[in-house]
C-alpha cells in the first residue's frame, strides 16, 4: 500500500479497538517469566556455552601480544576466541569500532576475546587469567580540548549539518534582546535494564542469534557484512527486549562473539554483558556543547535564531543533532544551525532516546526561558508568540501538516496551574524548600519507515500477524493486535501477534519514535490486503463490505471470515510505503512540560516535586501505552537535568563510573508526580493510521522544564548538565 | 571469581577457628562480598557463612543499653522499638542507606565492615593502593567527587561509605569480637576503622579471622536524635555529606559525620563548641581538611548541612 495522499475515512475511524487503553497482551507472559529473552533460550540451545567478553584496558594503542594458555587451561574453558583465531571480519556499516579490536585497539573495553567455558563463572575466573600485551598511545578524550579542531560532518540520515535563512548576524547584531549562552551536556548511558545479550547456534553453515535487538533486518545485514556470509544464512529471533533506547538499534559485540565463540568451540555459546561492561564496551549518547543565540524584539518575538552544537565521536562516527528542533520549532526569518564534530579516542557515541532533540531541547528551551526573561514576557506567552505554522527555514510552502502546539501550551498550563507561578525567581518558600516552577516545549521529529507485515486467518476466526517488528517493552505487541483488530472487525482476544523474527516480512524496527505508526501502518495495510482477499473469495465487492463481529456484511448477507478462511486459512503481505508526504509537509510531534521543583534552602538539593506535560502525536493507538512511554520519557529528562552523567576520565579515556550504583538514573523517589495529557489530535499526512511517534517526545524539553523551574525556584541559572547540588551551592546565598 | 570453598559454621567459636585457614572470610549479607568477589576486588580461598550463628538478637544489656547481635539485619535493626524509641538517629541512618532489598539482607557486621564506592576502587585496570598495594591512587588526580577531605592521606582518599556507622559513633557504640583463638574484646566503635596512611588496604583493627559478635550501646541518652544525608538523588546513593545528630536538653550536642572520611567521623573538640552554633563546629570540624577540585563544594555543604541540622533540632 502506498500512502501518497492524505488519510481519508478507514475502518482504523471506528475507534472501537484503536485508541482503547488496553492492558499489554503480551503482559501476563512477562509477568509469569514465560517470555523468554535472548539469554533464556535453553529450549532452542539447551546446551549452550557461557562467554565471557575480554575488553581492553586501554583506550588506544596496539596490542602486541596475546597469550591465551593459561586461561585455555583453566577449568571448563573450552576455548578463547581472539582478532588472531576469528578469522577474517568486515565491519557493519552501523559500528565505528571494530566489534571485536585487534591489533589496533580502538576504545577502552573494546572487545579483544571472549573465554567459552561450561559455566558463567568458569569463563569469567579464566577470562583474568588472557594475557594481553599492548602499547598505548595518546588519545584524545577532552571534548572541550577538541572544538577548536572540529570539522563538518557529513550528512546524519539525510540531514545536512548546516542550514541557514536570511542573515543571521545582521538580524542578531541589530536586535534590541539578546540571549547568547553556551550550554553543556555530559555524556549518557542508556541504562537499560537488559544488558546486551545473545545466544548463538551454527548448524550446516547456517547462524541462529537469539538475541536482543531494536533493529532485526538492519542486523542481519551487519551479521553478514562482518562474518562476510550470506544474509540468507542468517537467522535473526528477537521478539523481547528488555529496553533498548537506541543501544540496540546495531549489532554489537555480544552478537557477534557469541557468534564467534560459537563457531570456535562447535556448540551454541551464549554471551550477555555484564553491567559494569555496557557504557564503555558498547554505545553512549555523546556529550555535546551549544551555543544558543536568540534575538528578539522587546515583545519577545524572535527574528533571529542560531543553534551550534560541538560534539565528539571516534573518527568516522555520527554527530549529534542538536540543533535540529531549533530548524522547525519557532518562526524568526534570520536562521543558522551548524554541527561541528571533534576527534575523541572515547567508547563510541551513537544514538539515544530523541538524538538530537534530547539533548538540543535542554539547550534551546533554557535558552527561550532566558528569553522569557530579559523580555519580561510569560514564558508559555513567548512560545505562543513565536509558533510558525510552517517551516521556518523553507517559508510558507512548506506548512506543518499539523501543529497543535498552543494547545498543547494552554492546555498543560491550565492543567498545571501555570497562573500561580510567581515569576520573580526566589520567591516562593515552603520550609526549607525555594519553590519554583518551570515549563519548556516539548518537540520531536515525526519519521515514518517502510514496514511490512504477513496477516492470516484461520478456519476458527484466529488472527495471525507476523512482521520482524520488535516490542523493546514499548507495547508493540498490544497496539499491533489492536490495528488487526479493528481493520478486520474481530475482537483483541482473536488475534496472535509474532515479532522479532528475519523469517518475517521487514518492518520499520524500534527506533527514532518511528516504530508504532509505521509498523501499525504496515499491518493496517497488510489487513487491507486480507480483506480484499478475503471478500473477493466470499464474493463480495471488497468496497461495499463491511468487516465487523468477525465477519463480512454487505446489505443483509453476513458470512463469518472463519468460514470464508476455511481449513487452509487465508494468509497475505503487504508492506506500507510512505510516498513525499514528509517532504511537502513539515511534520512534528508536540508538547509542554511543566514542573514544580524544590530546591533546599541548605544544602541545593533538588526534588521534582510534580510534572505535568501535554502532548500531541497525531491518533494515540493505546493511550495506556502511549502514556506509559511519556511518563518513562520525562523520567529520563529528569535524569539528564539533574544526575546522569558518564564521568570522562580524561586521563585514561574512560567513563569512570560504569556501575548503577556510580551512573545515576532517577529512582521511584525522584519521581512523586506525573500527570500527562493528550491533545485530540489525527494526522492525516502522518499515516493512514493519522498517528505520529510518541515514544521519544516526552523525553525532548522534559529536563529543560526542571531547570528552568529551578531557576524560577532559587534564581540560580545552571547551564551545565547534570544540576547537581555543588553547582547549585556556587549560586545560593547563605543560610537564612 | 576464583573457585573457593564452603562452610556453614555452627558456632561462633567454630566460626573463629576455621577463619585461621589461610584466605578464610566470613560471609554474612553478602550484598558487598559477593560484588567484589565478582569482579575479583575481593579473591577468598574459603568463605565462612555466619548467617546460622544464632547473632541475630538484639537484647537489653545489664546497665540499660542494647546488645545488637552481628547478624541482625539493618531491616529488623531499623524497625525495632527500642531503637527507634531511644536511639532514633540510628534508625534514621539505616533508613537512609541503600534500599529496602539490601537493607533485608544486609547485616549489622557486615555493614561496619563494607569497603569503600571508590569507582577505581572498583574499576580493576586502574592504578587504586587500597586494591593493589603500591599501584597507586588514580582518584587524587581523578574522578573524586564521592571521596574524603578528613583524615586522608597521599596514598588513599577514600570514604567509608556506611550511613550506619556513623550514627553508631555518635552513640559512642561498642564492638564485640571473638579471635581465632577464643579470645574476646569489646572495641570502642571509634577505634575500629583504621586512616589510611601508608596502608590503605588494612582498614580495620581487627585480626585475621576477628569474629565480630555484636555491637553495644551505651544508655540511651535522650535528647533529639537527627540523621541528614546529603546525595545527589532522593534514595538509592550514598552521603555525599551525613551528620549524625544527639542534641541534648541542656543546650549540649555531639555529631558525627559521613561522606568526609575514610572512617565515621567525629571530632570530640567540635562538640564543645556545640552551643556557638553551626558555624562554629563546622570550622572546628573542617580545620584539617584537604579538598580535590571534585570535593571542595563539601566543605560549604558541611557548614550548611550542618546549619540545617540546628534548624531541624529547633536550635537555627
Ligand atoms: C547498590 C548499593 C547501594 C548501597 N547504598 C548504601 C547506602 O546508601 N548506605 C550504606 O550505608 N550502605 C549502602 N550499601 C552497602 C550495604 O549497606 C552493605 O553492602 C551491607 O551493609 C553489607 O552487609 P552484608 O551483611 O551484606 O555484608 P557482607 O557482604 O556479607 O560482608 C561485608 C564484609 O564484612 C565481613 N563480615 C560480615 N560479617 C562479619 C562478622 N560477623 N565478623 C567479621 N566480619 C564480618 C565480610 O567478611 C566482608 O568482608 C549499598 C550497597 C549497594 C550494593
Ligand atoms: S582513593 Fe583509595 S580506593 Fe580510591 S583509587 Fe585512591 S587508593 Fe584506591
Amino acid at each position: 500500500m502506498r500512502f501518497d495522499q492524505p488519510a481519508t475515512t478507514n475502518p482504523i475511524d471506528r475507534g472501537r479497538v484503536v485508541g482503547v487503553p488496553h492492558d499489554r497482551i503480551d503482559g501476563p507472559a512477562k509477568v509469569t517469566g514465560t517470555a523468554p529473552y535472548a539469554y533464556e533460550r535453553h529450549d532452542a540451545a539447551p546446551d549452550a556455552a557461557y562467554g565471557w567478553i575480554v575488553g581492553s584496558a586501554i583506550a588506544r594503542g596496539r596490542i602486541t601480544a596475546i597469550d591465551t594458555r593459561a586461561a585455555e587451561a583453566a577449568p571448563g574453558v573450552l576455548g578463547v576466541v581472539t582478532h588472531e583465531n576469528a578469522g577474517p571480519l568486515g565491519k557493519g556499516r552501523f559500528n565505528t569500532a571494530h566489534l571485536l579490536g585487534g591489533p589496533a585497539i580502538e576504545h577502552y573495553d573494546q572487545a579483544l576475546a571472549l573465554v567459552v567455558a561450561e559455566t558463567l563463572e568458569q569463563a569469567r575466573d579464566a577470562a583474568a587469567l588472557v594475557r594481553i600485551d599492548c602499547v598505548a598511545e595518546e588519545g584524545r578524550f577532552d571534548l572541550a580540548a577538541g572544538i577548536d579542531g572540529a570539522e563538518v560532518p557529513g550528512p546524519f540520515f539525510g540531514k545536512d549539518p548546516d542550514s541557514a535563512a536570511g542573515d543571521f548576524d545582521a538580524a542578531f547584531a541589530a536586535a534590541p534582546v539578546k540571549v547568547d549562552q553556551t550550554y553543556t551536556t555530559p555524556d549518557h548511558s542508556h541504562a537499560m535494564m537488559e544488558p546486551h545479550a545473545t545466544t548463538a547456534l551454527w548448524a550446516d553453515g547456517r547462524l541462529t542469534l537469539w538475541t536482543s535487538n531494536q533493529m532485526v533486518a538492519w542486523t542481519v545485514g551487519e551479521v553478514a557484512r562482518t562474518l562476510n556470509m550470506p544474509p540468507e544464512n542468517i537467522r535473526l529471533v528477537s521478539p523481547y527486549v528488555g529496553g533498548g533506547f537506541g543501544a540496540k538499534l546495531f549489532l554489537r559485540a555480544d552478537a557477534l562473539m557469541a557468534a564467534l565463540g560459537a563457531r570456535h568451540v562447535g556448540r551454541p555459546v551464549k554471551v550477555a554483558l555484564a553491567r559494569p561492561q555496557v557504557p564503555n564496551n558498547t554505545v553512549h549518547r555523546p556529550a555535546t556543547i551549544q551555543r544558543v543565540r536568540i534575538g528578539a524584539d522587546r515583545n519577545g518575538v524572535i527574528d533571529a535564531i542560531a543553534h551550534e552544537s560541538w560534539s565528539g565521536n571516534l573518527p568516522g562516527g555520527n554527530v549529534e543533532m542538536a540543533a535540529m528542533q531549533t530548524r522547525l520549532l519557532y518562526g524568526g526569518r534570520n536562521r543558522l544551525t551548524r554541527h561541528r564534530i571533534a576527534a575523541l579516542d572515547l567508547p563510541e557515541g551513537n544514538s539515544m532516546r530523541a538524538p538530537g532533540e534530547a539533548v538540543g531541547m535542554l539547550a534551546l528551551e533554557v535558552a527561550m526561558d532566558e528569553l522569557a526573561e530579559a523580555c519580561g514576557v510569560d514564558p508559555v506567552e513567548l512560545r505562543i508568540r513565536n509558533d510558525v505554522a510552517y517551516d521556518p527555514e523553507a517559508g510558507p510552502d512548506r506548512p506543518f501538516s499539523s501543529r497543535p502546539f498552543v494547545d498543547c501550551l494552554r492546555r498543560g498550563a491550565e492543567r498545571f496551574g501555570w497562573s500561580r507561578r510567581n515569576p520573580t525567581p526566589g520567591r516562593v518558600r515552603d520550609g526549607r524548600w525555594l519553590v519554583g516552577m518551570g515549563m519548556a516545549a516539548a518537540f520531536r521529529g515525526n519519521q515514518m519507515s517502510r514496514s511490512a507485515a504477513r496477516v492470516g486467518v484461520d478456519g476458527r476466526g484466529t488472527v495471525t500477524v507476523e512482521t520482524d517488528m520488535t516490542d523493546i517493552g514499548t507495547g508493540t505487541y498490544t497496539i499491533l493486535a489492536q490495528t488487526a483488530a479493528e481493520t478486520l472487525g474481530v475482537p483483541l482476544e482473536a488475534v496472535r501477534v509474532h515479532l522479532g523474527d528475519s523469517r518475517f516480512p521487514v518492518a520499520a524496527g524500534s527506533g527514532g519514535q518511528w516504530g508504532a505508526n509505521s509498523a501499525a501502518s504496515g499491518v493496517y495495510a497488510a489487513c487491507m490486503t486480507l480483506r480484499e482477499a478475503l471478500a473477493q473469495k466470499a464474493g463480495f465487492n471488497a468496497g461495499d463490505a463491511v468487516f465487523e463481529n468477525g465477519a463480512i456484511v454487505a446489505g443483509n448477507r453476513s458470512v463469518p471470515i472463519a468460514d470464508v478462511a476455511g481449513r487452509e486459512g487465508v494468509w497475505v503481505e503487504d508492506a506500507i510505503e510512505f510516498g513525499d508526504l514528509d517532504k511537502t509537509y513539515a511534520q512534528g510531534t508536540f508538547g509542554a512540560h511543566f514542573c514544580e521543583v524544590g530546591v533546599d534552602a541548605y544544602t541545593g538539593e533538588i526534588r521534582v516535586r510534580r510534572m505535568v506535560g501535554a502532548f500531541a502525536a497525531g491518533r494515540i493507538l493505546n493511550p495506556k501505552s502511549a502514556r506509559n512511554q511519556i511518563i518513562g520519557a520525562m523520567t529520563m529528562g529528569v535524569g539528564a537535568a539533574l544526575m546522569e552523567e558518564l564521568v570522562v576520565d580524561t586521563r585514561h579515556g574512560y567513563f569512570v563510573n560504569h556501575d548503577l550504583a556510580e551512573y545515576h538514573v532517577p529512582v521511584h523517589a525522584d519521581i512523586p508526580d506525573q500527570d500527562v495529557l493528550f491533545i485530540e489530535e489525527l494526522d492525516d499526512k502522518s499515516s493512514p493510521l493519522k498517528a505520529k511517534g510518541v515514544g521519544e517526545l516526552g523525553i525532548c524539553g522534559a529536563g529543560a522544564a526542571v531547570a528552568n523551574a529551578v531557576h524560577n525556584a532559587c534564581g540560580v541559572r545552571i547551564r551545565a548538565y547534570p544540576l547537581t547540588l555543588d553547582k547549585v551551592l556556587r549560586g545560593l546565598g547563605a543560610v537564612t | 571469581m576464583k573457585p573457593f570453598t564452603y562452610e556453614r559454621a555452627e558456632s561462633p567459636a567454630a566460626a573463629a577457628r576455621a577463619a585461621a585457614r589461610p584466605g578464610a572470610r566470613f560471609i554474612a549479607g553478602g550484598t558487598n562480598l559477593l560484588d567484589l568477589m565478582k569482579l575479583r576486588i575481593e579473591t577468598p580461598r574459603h568463605l565462612i557463612d555466619v548467617n546460622r550463628l544464632g547473632l541475630d538478637r538484639i537484647e537489653p544489656t545489664e546497665d540499660g543499653g542494647l546488645r545488637i547481635g552481628a547478624l541482625v539485619r539493618n531491616t529488623d535493626l531499623a524497625a525495632d522499638r527500642r531503637v527507634r524509641r531511644d536511639y532514633a538517629v540510628l534508625s534514621r541512618a539505616l533508613l537512609a542507606g541503600a534500599s529496602g532489598q539490601l537493607r533485608n539482607k544486609a547485616t549489622t557486621a557486615g555493614n561496619l565492615l563494607q569497603r569503600t564506592r571508590c569507582p577505581y576502587f572498583y574499576t580493576t585496570t586502574m592504578p587504586c593502593n587500597k586494591r593493589e598495594p603500591g599501584s597507586g591512587c588514580s582518584a587524587i588526580d581523578g574522578f573524586s567527587r564521592g571521596l574524603a577531605i578528613l583524615g586522608t592521606g597521599a596514598a588513599c582518599i577514600a570514604t567509608h561509605p556506611s550511613d550506619m556507622a556513623v550514627a553508631m559513633r555518635v552513640l559512642d557504640a561498642r564492638v564485640d569480637t571473638v579471635a581465632a583463638d577464643g579470645t574476646r574484646r569489646s572495641i570502642p566503635v571509634a577505634d575500629l576503622h583504621r586512616l589510611p596512611g601508608d596502608t590503605p588496604h588494612i582498614e580495620t583493627v581487627l585480626a585475621p579471622g576477628e569474629l565480630i559478635l555484636s555491637v553495644t550501646l551505651p544508655p540511651p541518652a535522650g535528647g533529639t536524635h537527627l540523621y541528614r544525608k546529603v546525595r545527589d538523588r532522593a534514595s538509592y546513593a550514598f552521603a555525599l555529606v551525613s551528620v549524625a545528630a544527639v542534641f541534648g536538653t541542656d543546650g549540649t550536642a555531639r555529631f558525627a559525620f559521613g561522606g568526609l572520611a575514610p572512617k565515621p567521623w567525629r571530632a570530640e573538640a567540635a562538640d564543645a563548641v556545640a552551643a556557638q552554633g553551626p558555624q562554629a563546629v563546622a570550622e572546628t570540624v573542617l580545620a584539617g581538611a584537604t579538598t580535590t577540585r571534585h570535593t571542595a563544594f563539601k566543605t560549604d555543604l558541611t557548614r550548611r548541612t550542618l546549619a540545617a541540622v540546628y534548624a531541624d533540632a529547633g536550635r537555627g
